[in-house]
């Protein structure tokens, strides 16, 4: 359906369709006070943390640099566990 | 200077601002899945804890073509969505994917999976094994693990929990004949997303069985969701095993643990330690694991 | 084109030309002589269709719901023990907006086990937020299908709908249908245009959770656009007139009961037993006539007042009872005429359970009892296999 095709048809019923990614406005970073500390030095770029992260939030933009998105961490500290290198600890986030 | 703004795009399939638990399995599995599968698929979902964390409208934390129908159906509609995109000749771009959970996949929805397989549709079925009914208050399923404590195995001063073996869904999925079927842990995420993107290119009926911790379910610390996985694995109680056209053609070897490891972990199985016949109980797991492993050949 | 066909044969031509790219059903009396002619009707070629084999017709549902939601046309027949066993789906089909027909064959429910004809099974689901429709003939059954998809598309519906038609009376006997060509059915009918659909392009997500906060508020809106469609099927029915010159009534028809003093309220193949009865107690000169209800969901308040007003006295004949409570249509009936300042005495005489026949014997029995006073009763009952028991 065309963009001008649909603009003529009535909207979805009430609670029919739910636009995709809006979970994105609900920022569950405020769920857990803790946050992953990244040490650069120790980190060997595996990638570990940013692949087994519930929320995906961990990024890294430069190799080996790695960081978390505190709008969604929830604090659980999967991540600082599962780092092969030791490189990642949990500190409490003070705002 | 400030780091340029965190962004999330379409292609990730599955977005942050759901509403699992921390440290949940489940979430981390879906998102590998996800980032392979995504953008071009369509995702069936049945209901449990992955439906209800991602979508409670007006949220939803899918960016792909998804679907929440019932319990028990999702073989069925993934049929009915695959059909239609078989007839409007868009099969071979897009992809459909279905995720239950064990209650979902193993009880409810058992028939409607076999003939999903039976039928032979190119879908690719995700079972998200969390061994329990989670999102209703972890309630025994038929995927729950022997002498485990549920809220309806409790364990008590005469029970030791659940006293029935885990179903082989696996291996019923592979007696289908269907070309592909493996089990895999979101701890061993690179297994994993082997075995998602060996699986999304096949066509015909996959079977893909994902074991996913579950802090609140299984009584462990949310940060230990991945070394719980780990030795579920290495014990020999989740053997990673893959089947093509209903024969083992791969398995994963394990340096082995004593199921004792694993099972200590967990609150779960706690009751285990406490008495002698629960002692005498962790020696008949230690038992099935050991037949498992020597079953497929886990350990050199 | 005129053909001499069964009723069953009349269905799989009608689903033919409405095109249905996925079909899904799964086998039961006596609405097996549909599927088998649509799959051989797909194996020659005649319907270019994807069939889906089930395993189960809470499974055939479930494949038609898919399928429509990813945005094709779909189609499905069931009847009594199938049509329970997809109940949670039909509930969920209607609850998430999907346009859909399906075939209700109507069969009596167990226990006990029977295969003969009544209409316990569909309007056990009167509540599903699905339209009804029931159907009087073989032509009916025919025409109403093709209206069924038109009605159930509109963006003003967006429900599904059932074609309801008696199990053997209608499917398994043999009437002259008149076969709309390819052509004309396409010139009514155009092919499915989703509103929403599951496309990687234009993603969306469907099916999300609603709470406490606002489900009350999609039911609203499912129940007013349900009452609403009321129009759209006269419309549609208007429509088809138009197009193929059949009328067969639009929401009911209303047969000699302008002047008539006892009127008789009927759904599906009994109506036409009842015409013919009507007709012969005319003769007589009895002011007898018949309110055909066509549309069942949604019930026709207005239309049934209007055509019961000038009405002394109300016979619904239902062909299915509502175990502790009373018939099924006539309280809709009752609710219907109910506040108006002159209210007939409507009785329900409950009649052709399980296949039990009704005859022009049976009609007479319960125009004098209902004559007679009773206002509830189970028509031409053999007593004596109850004293046995």
């Amino acid at each position: 359906m065309t963009a001008a095709a649909k603009k003529e048809r009535r909207k979805p019923p009430l609670g029919i369709v739910t636009r995709p990614g809006s979970s994105l406005r609900n920022k569950t970073g405020p769920w857990g006070i803790m946050r992953p500390v990244f040490d650069c030095e120790k980190c060997t770029g595996c990638n570990t943390c940013e692949s087994i992260c519930p929320e995906g939030c961990i990024r890294h933009l430069e190799k080996k640099v790695y960081e978390a998105d505190t709008e969604f961490c929830k604090g659980c500290g999967m991540c600082a566990e599962a780092c092969p290198s030791d490189a990642i600890t949990m500190a409490e986030e003070r705002r | 200077m400030s780091a340029p703004e965190f962004t999330y795009d379409i292609s990730r399939g599955f977005m942050p601002g759901h509403r699992a638990c921390a440290g949940c399995g489940q979430a981390s599995a879906v998102r590998l899945v996800m980032e392979i599968a995504a953008p071009d698929c369509v995702v069936i979902n049945a209901t449990g804890c992955l439906e209800v964390f991602s979508t409670p409208h007006p949220e939803s934390a899918w960016s792909v073509p998804w679907i929440h129908s019932l319990f028990e159906n999702v073989p069925s509609v993934a049929s009915g969505v695959e059909a239609a995109l078989k007839k409007q000749g868009k099969l071979d771009k897009v992809r459909v994917l279905a995720f239950g959970g064990d209650g979902a996949t193993l009880d409810i929805g058992f028939g409607a999976l076999s003939g999903m397989f039976e039928r032979g549709h190119d879908i690719l079925y995700v079972c998200m094994d969390n061994e329990a009914y989670m999102n209703t208050g972890v309630q025994r399923s038929g995927s729950t693990p022997y002498a485990a404590s549920t809220t309806t195995s409790p364990a008590g001063r005469q029970s030791f929990g659940e006293d029935r073996p885990k179903k082989n869904l696996p291996a019923i999925a592979a007696a289908h004949g269907i070309p592909y079927v493996a089990t895999a842990s979101m701890s061993y995420f690179a297994d994993l997303r082997r075995k998602v993107k060996k699986a999304i290119n096949i066509r015909g009926a996959k079977y893909l069985q994902v074991h996913v911790p579950c802090p609140p379910g299984w009584g462990y610390d949310e940060k230990l969701t991945i070394e719980i996985g780990k030795l579920a694995v290495d014990s020999g109680l989740y053997p990673l095993v893959e089947w093509e056209d209903g024969e083992v053609t791969r398995v994963r070897k394990i340096k082995q643990v004593p199921v004792e490891d694993y099972l200590k972990t967990q609150r779960r199985f706690r009751h285990l330690f406490r008495s002698e016949e629960g002692k005498a109980q962790i020696a008949k797991i230690q038992g099935m694991a050991d037949t498992d492993i020597k079953r497929y050949g886990l350990v050199d | 084109m005129r053909k001499m066909i069964e009723g069953s044969m009349a269905v799989a031509e009608a689903v033919g030309l409405c095109r249905p790219d996925v079909i899904s059903a799964y086998p039961i009396t006596p609405q097996t002589h549909i599927v088998e002619e649509l799959s051989q009707m797909v194996a020659d070629g005649v319907i270019d269709a994807e069939y889906v084999r089930v395993e189960s017709e809470h499974s055939a549902a479930s494949v038609c719901l898919g399928a429509v939601a990813a945005g094709s046309r779909a189609y499905s027949a069931t009847t009594s023990q199938g049509l329970l066993l997809m109940a949670e789906v039909l509930y969920n089909i209607a609850g998430m907006r999907l346009p859909l027909v399906i075939t209700g064959v109507n069969r009596a429910v167990s226990a006990p086990l029977s295969i003969w004809n009544d209409h316990q099974d569909t309007l056990a689901l009167r509540d599903t937020g699905w339209l009804q429709l029931y159907a009087e003939n073989s032509q009916e059954v025919l025409d109403m299908h093709i209206q069924a998809y038109k009605i159930s598309e509109d963006d003003r519906v967006l429900l599904p709908v059932m074609v309801c038609m008696d199990g053997f009376i209608l499917t398994h006997t043999y009437e002259t249908v008149d076969v709309p060509s390819p052509e004309e059915v396409d010139a009514f009918l155009p092919p499915y245009d989703p509103l929403y659909r599951l496309d990687p392009s234009d993603p969306y997500t469907l099916g999300a959770y609603a709470g406490p906060e606002m489900y009350q508020e999609v039911r609203y809106e499912i129940q007013r656009d349900a009452l609403a469609s009321k129009e759209v099927v006269k419309e549609v029915a208007r429509d088809f007139q138009a197009a193929f010159g059949r009328w067969f009534g639009d929401v009911i028809e209303s047969y000699r009961a302008e002047d008539a003093d006892l009127v008789f309220v009927a759904m599906g193949s009994v109506v036409g037993t009842l015409k013919d009865w009507v007709d012969a107690q005319r003769e007589k000169g009895e002011k007898v006539g018949l309110l055909k209800l066509r549309c069942f969901r949604p019930f026709p308040v207005e239309e049934v007042r209007e055509a019961l007003s000038k009405a002394k006295r109300v016979v619904v004949l239902e062909k299915a009872v509502a175990v502790g409570g009373h018939g099924i249509v006539t309280p809709e009936v009752q609710a219907a005429l109910y506040g108006q300042a002159k209210t007939p005495p409507v009785t329900c005489a409950i009649a052709g359970l399980g296949g039990r026949d009704v005859t022009i014997e049976t009609i007479d029995e319960i125009k004098q009892r209902a004559e007679s006073g009773e206002s509830e009763f189970f028509a031409g009952l053999r007593t004596e296999l109850l004293e046995a028991s």
